[in-house]
């Protein structure tokens, strides 16, 4: 399943990941980071069954843990099939069929919500953000 | 040789004995037999394209009120309506926007609507006149309820487009799409092997008074779009069509964020195959079609070109950009394009659409001229400050304020030891400071990402950045990062105020 974490900036600086792997033994698959002065957020894979262990190990080191568990939705009234949205998504969640239809892999979303902007009809949309 | 008449045509359609495909099927029968064999084999061929046609629009007749009024300003749904000619006649353009809902919805929304058949709230007013006594009027109404709803487009279907990306380090919102940084992708729009003017560029079947497929419905081509540019291989076509019988499966709106609202629609042109001539322009392919992939970071007219590419590679998924495979969107759709051609096949088919002579072609050779400007364009270096007082990191808060004090200067630029740019300190900033106490240096309290501009920037561009950035004044450097000028809101307003 995929989690958001959020460090602020006066932890920034310190290896918390890394230590919350090496306590619980638990992997992280990273698939997005964004760092700057103010905050950093990362967005990675982690094994369902693991999920509390990690959750309790970096939240003890100060950071906020998010489940990213509804991905984006589609609404395939609105979609006229541009394929608008497949150049922006970081996970290629988009992909166009031998026949131009659009096919989307929401299991693979992590949610950065860049297609939502981008789709000119409306048809995709985050629970969190719009 | 083979040479048929538009007459031949339309009793093979009336008769049922018409040969119709699509330009996508006439690629491979053309390849297979030949122009002349294609020609003699294939009536009519039918294209299509889907996607965004800014330039679109519907002339609205509502009937009159009573008592009458003569329309001064009209808005539906709060999206105002242009009805500068008779009484009760407005045209709604796609991009205007709502007074209320801003960007997310605009005249292409009032048009879908009505096709799908809702209501929509009319708001006129009037100064009023002896013949046309009523000053404001307020009703809602259907599709159903107006004279006449005439979809009339001054410029649609482009022969083919740009490709849009982004050299710039951040993203951009644009009516081709959000641009990802640094190239981070490509988009693009039309319909390629499909595109109804690239199947019969010299238009030898298009002109005013061709039928068409528009909106789901038949239309008319009724000239030359305007900024036509047959030259280059941008022409365009002006159309109309009845939006009464329009589908929302062919006209749907749109908003691309942060540029406003647009119409995507549905349009197809028969071609009639008269000659081979005709039959081997409609065998062009999506790897005959070339265009240029431009670099909208640049805010100007004359983008500059990052590389050509075909429809054949844009519609690969990717092309390659400085040695890197960027990944490309298209931003019309293609598998709509394909349902219209499609469709249009079938209605010749059924022999229910039969294809016309136009009484006049398409102007070939012609080019769009850009806009004569007689003010000139005004540069930063026309405007900006050329006396500066900068300070450096290492001052004390108190030689800041004592230096704002003394020149009535209210943003400071901070050099460092080189006079190079590092940071920009203002009163605001001094006061903060104070007021918590804080007696540092001014690096410890200054604005370490400054928002510059150069001198040869175009003022229009620089201000658009001011207002993004919210700042009120930048400093202008060269390229070594040294200030030689500063340019604040004010001396741009006074620059539009001279002139107005
Ligand atoms: S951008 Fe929107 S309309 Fe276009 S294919 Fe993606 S979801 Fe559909
Ligand atoms: S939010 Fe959209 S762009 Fe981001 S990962 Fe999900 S599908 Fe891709």
């Amino acid at each position: 399943m995929k989690i958001k974490i959020n460090i602020s900036s006066d932890i920034l600086t310190k290896p918390i990941m890394a230590e919350a792997i090496l306590e619980t033994g638990v992997l992280l698959n990273i698939s997005q980071a964004h760092f700057d002065r103010s905050h950093g957020e990362v967005v990675a894979d982690v094994e369902k069954d693991k999920f509390e262990l990690m959750c309790k190990a970096l939240m003890d080191r100060g950071a906020k843990v998010t489940k990213l568990d509804t991905p984006i939705r589609w609404d395939e009234n609105e979609c006229v099939e541009c394929s608008a949205c497949i150049s922006v998504c970081p996970t290629k969640v988009f992909a166009l069929a031998d026949d131009f239809s659009l096919e989307v892999d929401e299991t693979k979303c992590i949610q950065c919500a860049t297609c939502v902007d981008m789709c000119p009809h409306n048809a995709l949309s985050l629970e969190n953000n719009k | 040789m083979v040479k048929k008449t538009i007459h031949e045509i339309n009793s093979r359609i009336r008769d049922g004995s018409v040969s119709v495909v699509t330009a996508e099927e006439m690629v491979h029968i053309v390849g297979e037999l030949g122009a002349e064999g294609a020609a003699k084999e294939v009536d009519v061929v039918t294209t299509g394209t889907f996607g965004a046609m800014c330039s679109s629009g519907v002339w609205l007749n509502f009937g009159h009120s009573e008592p009458p009024i003569k329309m001064q300003k009209v808005f539906l749904n709060d999206v105002e309506a242009y009805t500068g000619v008779a009484a009760v006649d407005a045209f709604i353009g796609a991009t205007q926007i709502s007074e209320t809902l801003g960007m997310d919805y605009g005249g292409a929304h009032v048009i879908e609507d009505l096709i799908r058949g809702k209501s929509v709230n009319l708001h006129a007013i009037s100064h009023g006149t002896d013949c046309y006594p009523r000053k404001v009027l307020d009703t809602t109404l259907t599709l159903e309820d107006m004279n006449q709803a005439i979809m009339m487009n001054p410029r649609n279907a482009y022969q083919k487009y740009n490709a849009a990306t982004n050299s710039t380090k951040s993203t951009i919102h644009t009516y081709m799409g959000s641009l990802l940084p640094s190239f981070g992708n490509v988009t693009y729009s039309g319909a390629g092997v499909l595109s109804p003017l690239s199947n019969d560029p010299d238009y030898m079947t298009i002109g005013t008074g061709t039928r068409i497929f528009l909106g789901g419905t038949q239309g008319y081509i009724t000239g030359q779009g305007t900024q036509h540019s047959s030259g280059g291989g941008f022409g365009t076509m002006m159309v109309q069509g009845d939006l009464k019988n329009m589908s929302p499966d062919y006209v749907r709106a749109a908003n691309f964020a942060g540029y406003g609202t647009s119409l995507y629609l549905g349009m197809g042109v028969p071609i009639p195959i008269l000659n081979e001539q005709i039959a081997q322009a409609t065998a062009v392919t999506d790897a005959d079609i070339t265009t240029n992939i431009l670099d909208y970071g640049v805010p100007s007219r004359d983008r500059p070109a990052v590389r050509q590419v075909t429809y054949a590679e844009l519609r690969s998924g990717s092309v390659e950009i400085d040695g890197r495979d960027v990944p490309t969107s298209s931003m019309s759709s293609f598998k709509k394009s394909r349902m219209i051609a499609s469709e249009l096949k079938e209605w010749i088919a059924r022999g229910d659409f039969f294809v016309s002579m136009p009484a006049e072609r398409l102007p070939k050779d012609v080019s769009a001229r850009p806009m004569k400007q007689t003010e000139g364009i005004a540069l930063v270096s026309d405007i900006m400050a050329v006396s500066v007082v900068t300070i450096g990191m290492g001052a004390s808060i108190y030689d800041a304020a004592k230096t704002i004090m003394d020149t009535d200067f209210n943003h400071l630029p901070v050099v460092d030891e080189n006079e190079c740019l590092v940071g920009i300190i203002t009163a605001w900033d001094i006061s903060k400071a104070v007021s918590q106490n804080k007696f540092d240096l001014v690096e410890d309290i200054m604005t370490r990402k400054v928002i510059t501009s150069s001198a040869d920037e175009r003022v229009a561009v620089v201000a658009r950045r001011m207002d993004q950035d919210s700042v009120s004044a930048m400093p202008v450097i060269n390229k070594g990062r040294r200030v030689i000028g500063m340019i604040t809101s004010d001396d741009i307003s006074k620059l539009y105020a001279r002139r107005s």
